[in-house]
């Protein structure tokens, strides 16, 4: 008997990285799966995003774990794209339990020279996106009348700050607060709602050239290898490894949406190797 | 497979309540236990103390789900005894991964200027000191084989946030925060992972008497469970009146194991929302 068993999980951002682990970890323990992504690029974001191909590769691996999957193109700056897709997972599915708001995009730049469009997308995505996705599947949640669990992508820079990420940290702040509120209102209904709060994670997000010149703004472009830069995201967590990985974020999650934590509401859940503490 | 397969545990406060069901549920998942409990009544308690009878119990309970368990009456207040208990424990069941600190007390409501400095000693003694030696008495154990470890310190959401009537044990509780957090740092590069729970109300003993009934409803004259349960719940974001043990012992479980093998240095409530509101 999995974890989730007979569960149904909405994923966003699922195409690749933690929300492609989070589908497939969920699937692994039982849960049927609702996916989004929105597999395309953005102007503003200085990473390969996701693509079509990611996304169907998410439901391959679904799939091949027996379980179903209903995965959809969309973006979470459209609450009407979110709420199709998740109305439609529904019908197709039969209910709703879990719910991983776990889409988001990385850039950086120093608060007073940035752009309006760099901040504003940052805030439309990790956060109004995140308040969309969850609007799109309360009332879902509700019908079921069994309750369910929210959980919210935040990150260690949901807690702290760092210098050349404000927009992401201001965002990331935001769904603490987010998260909060929506505990104590969905409480009633047995809805918990919970954050997790990784540190690096070793995705596309982190390893890309924009992310190494953050870190290594010192080396040549050249020399801003992955080997170069273990150590210095090393250098940022207590235990002795550069960055965790997507499934350590999964396995958070997996514990939140299970029974296991029916009674862990309104939590902020670090997975940061003791970044926090440090 | 176990989620804590092939490793050895040693909780404190094991003979019944919360430490009683951490043991069982981490045997559940293949550990092995090193149990102790002080198996006494605490002067200053408004509850019966376990006895050496609830210890045997856990015992029993652990070792008919075909796991081993060394059990030993011992109080966490005596270093130099958890430190042969812990060592018995360890050349019985052949290594130490996991720690559970869980032994704690309640004392009589009162406000911090009335409460006794016996009092105050004792919750101080049992509840923040007694935890740092448990933590001593077992690191050099965790330390030695080199693959790491779990610590798992019981502090409480008034290890968070403060309460009226209970100025010592919201001290000690904050302190367990404290000392979770520099251990965490202490330990880290030896791979051993330092993290709190912190529940609301669970329904044991410690709080299942009058005195607790008391503290929640001063208004009533003989207040009930039922009483206590109606005030507990309006504190909570969920509608119930408590937590059970087996939920902290779930967080417990998933803090111990491999599965939260970068998590460290956290502070976990398990309190249906308690801390929100």
């Amino acid at each position: 008997m999995g974890r989730v068993e007979g569960k149904v999980a909405f994923v966003t951002g699922a195409a690749r990285g933690q929300g492609r682990s989070h589908a497939i970890r969920l699937a692994q323990e039982g849960a049927d799966i609702i996916a989004v992504d929105i597999a395309a690029q953005m102007d503003t974001v200085p990473y390969p995003m996701a693509t079509p191909e990611d996304l169907a590769e998410t439901v391959r691996q679904v799939e091949a774990l027996d379980r179903r999957i209903v995965a959809t193109q969309a973006d979470v700056r459209d609450f009407e794209q979110v709420k199709k897709a998740v109305d439609d997972g529904v019908a197709q599915l039969g209910r709703l339990d879990i719910v991983v708001a776990n889409a988001g995009i990385f850039s950086q730049g120093q608060l007073e020279t940035m752009d309006d469009t760099t901040f504003t997308d940052m805030i439309d995505v990790n956060l109004t996106g995140v308040w969309r996705s969850v609007k799109a599947a309360v009332p879902h949640l509700r019908a079921g009348g069994q309750g369910g669990s929210v959980i919210l992508t935040s990150s260690t820079a949901g807690l702290s700050a760092s210098q050349n990420t404000g927009h992401y940290s201001a965002a990331k702040h935001g769904v603490v607060g987010l998260m909060r509120t929506l505990a104590l209102e969905l409480g009633q209904d047995r809805i918990r709602v919970n954050s997790v709060h990784p540190t690096a994670v070793d995705t596309d997000m982190i390893q890309n050239e924009a992310m190494y010149e953050l870190f290594a703004p010192d080396l040549p472009a050249e020399g801003r290898t992955r080997e170069a830069l273990a150590p210095r995201f090393g250098s940022l967590t207590v235990l002795e490894i550069p960055w965790v990985e997507a499934v350590d974020i999964s396995n958070a999650v997996l514990w939140l949406a299970s029974d296991e934590a029916r009674y862990v509401t309104g939590v902020t859940l670090p997975v940061d190797a003791g970044q926090l503490t440090k | 497979m176990g989620r804590v397969e092939g490793k050895v545990a040693f909780v404190t406060g094991a003979a019944r309540g919360q430490g009683r069901s951490h043991a069982i549920r981490l045997a559940q998942e293949g550990a092995d236990i090193i149990a102790i409990d002080n198996c006494e009544d605490v002067p200053g308690t408004p509850y019966a103390g376990a006895t050496a009878e609830d210890l045997a119990k856990t015992v029993r309970q652990v070792e008919a789900l075909d796991r081993r368990i060394v059990a030993t009456k011992a109080d966490v207040r005596d270093l130099a005894r958890l430190r042969e208990v812990v060592a018995d424990g360890v050349a019985q069941l052949g290594r130490l991964d996991i720690v559970v600190a869980n032994a704690g007390i309640l004392t009589t409501p009162a406000q911090a200027e009335d409460i006794e400095e016996d009092t105050w000693s004792t919750v101080l003694d049992v509840n923040l000191s007694g935890v740092w030696k448990t933590v001593t008495a077992a690191v050099p154990h965790i330390k030695a084989h080199g693959e790491g470890g779990s610590i798992i310190l019981t502090s409480s959401e008034a290890g968070l946030r403060g309460y009226e009537n209970s100025a010592h044990y919201v001290a000690a509780k904050h302190g367990v925060v404290g000392l979770m957090r520099t251990l965490t740092l202490e330990l880290g590069r030896h791979n051993i992972r330092v993290n709190t729970v912190n529940p609301t109300q669970v329904d044991t003993d410690m709080i299942q008497n009058e005195s607790t009934y008391r503290l929640f409803r001063p208004d009533l004259e003989n207040p009930t469970r039922e009483d206590f349960g109606a005030a507990s719940q309006s504190l909570l974001a969920l509608p119930i009146p408590w937590v059970e043990s087996v939920d902290i012992s779930n967080a417990v479980l998933f803090l111990a194991s491999d599965e939260a093998r970068y998590i460290t240095g956290v502070p976990l409530p398990v309190d249906a929302g308690n801390l929100l509101k």
